[in-house]
């Protein structure tokens, strides 16, 4: 009776812990362990990934197999290894899959004749969407992407940045949860770039799911709220950026002191054994860039300094827990595998 | 904004519920859409071209009318008309046409690199297929349809006007006619489902699309168990006016309409799985295609 009871305890829990699993990964995109070959050529290996709301930049050279995470997660590509799910429903369910998702893809062909308003009516309608319906979403994706005015013209005549937003605005037409973009700034003038800039983080700020590819790293570094970074098919580091960074020990970190004695201050701050491994000058010989492996050392030290008066700091910021120099110390410098 | 979105969701909660309803309106969405490729698109035009060769050439016999025997009366005509249905119509037009269209509709889009936005929407594949299949199906029956009907009209009426009214409108040729339509309409499913598969199957179609041909063209050259192991086979014995395939042809019985007719439907609907379950399986890879 004991055993019986303990049995069904056990049972219970088991199906509770499997429910809330279950329910989590609705809520993530998820790769499990997943690799793809294209036959003997690597294009991502052993990846595991949860994916929260908000904007992930993929990042890394060409490649690193940026296009194939995005072509995996929408069931363009099957997975030679593996799980993905993206909010809990398979890639390989493309009825479902498509109604949560929008792929904004990097492929520059549009069919054949197509006026911008068509292109997006005719995904509006494979949604099963109709009459009304179609016109408001397709006039709402027009006017999200500042395209309404070229929408009755035909697309094989935009421009490049044209085409970029027309794409864009039929990958967003039908209200998708999740928004797959494959370097979707390319093309774009600053102005637009800054537009469409503002437009991710708008629908971040709903709740969506922004994955966006992209090679400008100061763009990607001002709009993320967490970077994959991967490198010859590997994910090399995950997380926010400064998170990352922070995980990086074995680079120094960086440290700018704006102050009106860098000399003086660089001679104090090698008093303290290890703390600094390196001092320069800043080139307007108003500030000192400090390399450390000890930071929390360090600023125990600033703050002496500061105490003693005889130096006037005026201001400390990190100086390398940027993507771009995260993307240095990881890549460039093939930090990763 | 909200509105909208909830008319979307409201539309998408009633696909959820009638599945049937929402493959109809994909389907009819992709057949619309491929359609005007199929007849507005550049490609189309080599299409026009072959559809309105054999008119043309009717078009100049009927203007220089050869010495034969069967062209000076309008009894003869029946057996000319055989001759140019079997040796161009349909080995030649209605073949490549369907060899056009139906490679084109999967491989064409892979060329173009423009596939992807139908896998990118929320369309079954097996949909996809259909819905292609169907729009290449349209094409071929409605231009060689028309082919085959104005074919048969330019070789009867520029010479014999009045007898060939009363010819088709009261006489054999009506229904002469429509059995050469049918065929047609035949002959477009079954090479239309090879080619379909042809594309699908092969980054070079061209290739296995003229060992067809070749296999279509020796059937007459076939033992009887092979001869069925073809289109033209079944096509053949539907022909309301029997050819003479020359002294050289195996005979063999011709299989009735009630056993041909439903063979190729058959034989298509096997060929419509096969290509959804290869669909399903598809990966977009323009790379090197």
């Amino acid at each position: 009776m004991t055993t019986a009871a303990t049995a069904t305890t056990t049972t219970a829990t088991i199906t509770a812990t499997t429910t809330t699993a279950v329910r989590a990964e609705e809520k993530m995109i998820v790769f499990e362990d997943v690799s793809k070959f294209y036959g003997e050529i690597l294009g991502v290996n052993r990846v595991n990934l949860s994916i929260a709301p908000g904007i992930t930049s993929l990042v890394g050279p060409n490649g690193s197999g940026k296009t194939t995470l995005m072509n995996l997660m929408t069931g363009l590509l099957k997975p030679t290894r593996g799980r993905i799910s993206v909010l809990g429903t398979s890639p390989n369910d493309p009825q479902e899959l498509f109604r949560k998702v929008g792929y904004c893809a990097q492929f520059d062909s549009f069919p054949r004749g197509a006026t911008g308003r068509e292109f997006i009516e005719f995904y509006l309608r494979t949604h099963g969407a109709t009459g009304r319906a179609v016109e408001n979403l397709t006039h709402q994706a027009l006017e999200r992407v500042s395209m309404l005015e070229a929408a009755d013209r035909k697309v094989a005549g935009y421009s490049k940045g044209m085409r970029q937003r027309i794409r864009l605005a039929q990958s967003i037409a039908h209200n998708p949860a999740v928004l797959i973009l494959d370097e979707p700034l390319n093309g774009l003038d600053p102005m637009a770039r800054a537009e469409i800039i503002r437009l991710f983080r708008q629908l971040a700020a709903e709740g969506l799911y922004l994955i966006i590819s992209s090679h400008i790293l100061h763009e990607v570094d001002m709009m993320s709220d967490s970077v994959v970074l991967l490198n010859n098919g590997y994910v090399v580091a995950e997380g926010n950026v400064h998170g990352v960074r922070d995980e990086i020990v074995e680079q120094p970190m960086q440290i700018l002191i704006r102050c009106d004695r860098p000399q003086a201050l660089a001679a104090r701050i090698f008093e303290q054994d290890g703390a600094v491994v390196e001092a320069r000058l800043h080139d307007d010989r108003q500030g000192l860039f400090v390399k450390t492996r000890r930071p929390d050392d360090f600023y125990l030290l600033l703050n002496r300094v500061v105490l003693d008066g005889d130096i006037r700091v005026e201001s400390v910021a990190p100086a390398d827990d940027d993507l771009n120099a995260v993307y240095q110390y990881l890549i460039s410098s093939d930090g990763g595998r | 904004m909200s509105s909208t979105i909830d008319s979307a969701t409201t539309a998408q909660k009633g696909a959820r519920e009638l599945p049937w309803g929402l493959w109809a309106q994909q389907t009819f969405s992709i057949l619309s859409q491929e359609l005007r490729k199929n007849f507005l698109s550049r490609r189309a035009l080599l299409l026009y071209l072959l559809a309105a060769l054999p008119i043309f050439l009717l078009f100049v016999l009927a203007i220089l009318p050869p010495d034969d025997d069967e062209f000076q009366n309008i009894n003869g005509l029946s057996l000319v008309f055989s001759l140019i249905y079997n040796t161009l119509i349909l080995r030649a037009v209605v073949f490549f046409g369907c060899a056009w269209v139906f490679m084109n509709l999967f491989r064409g889009e892979v060329v173009d690199r423009s596939l992807h936005y139908y896998f990118l929407s929320p369309i079954r594949r097996e949909v996809l297929v259909v819905g292609k299949y169907l729009s290449g199906l349209v094409t071929a029956i409605v231009l060689f349809g028309l082919t085959t009907l104005a074919s048969l009209f330019m070789l009867y009426f520029p010479r014999f006007s009045s007898e060939s009214t009363r010819y088709f409108f009261e006489g054999a040729g009506g229904k002469q006619a429509l059995i050469y339509l049918g065929i047609t309409t035949l002959a477009c499913i079954g090479y239309g489902a090879i080619f379909l598969i042809v594309g699908l199957f092969f980054r070079n179609p061209i290739i296995p699309a003229l060992l067809i041909y070749g296999w279509e063209w020796i059937n007459f050259l076939l033992p009887p168990l092979l001869k069925k192991a073809s289109v033209i086979h079944y096509l053949h014995s539907l022909m309301p006016v029997p050819m003479n395939e020359g002294p050289f042809a195996v005979m063999a019985q011709p299989t009735p309409a009630w056993i041909s007719v439903p063979s190729l439907l058959i034989f298509t609907l096997i060929v419509l799985v096969l290509a959804g379950y290869h669909t399903r399986r598809m990966e977009i890879s323009y790379v090197g295609d």
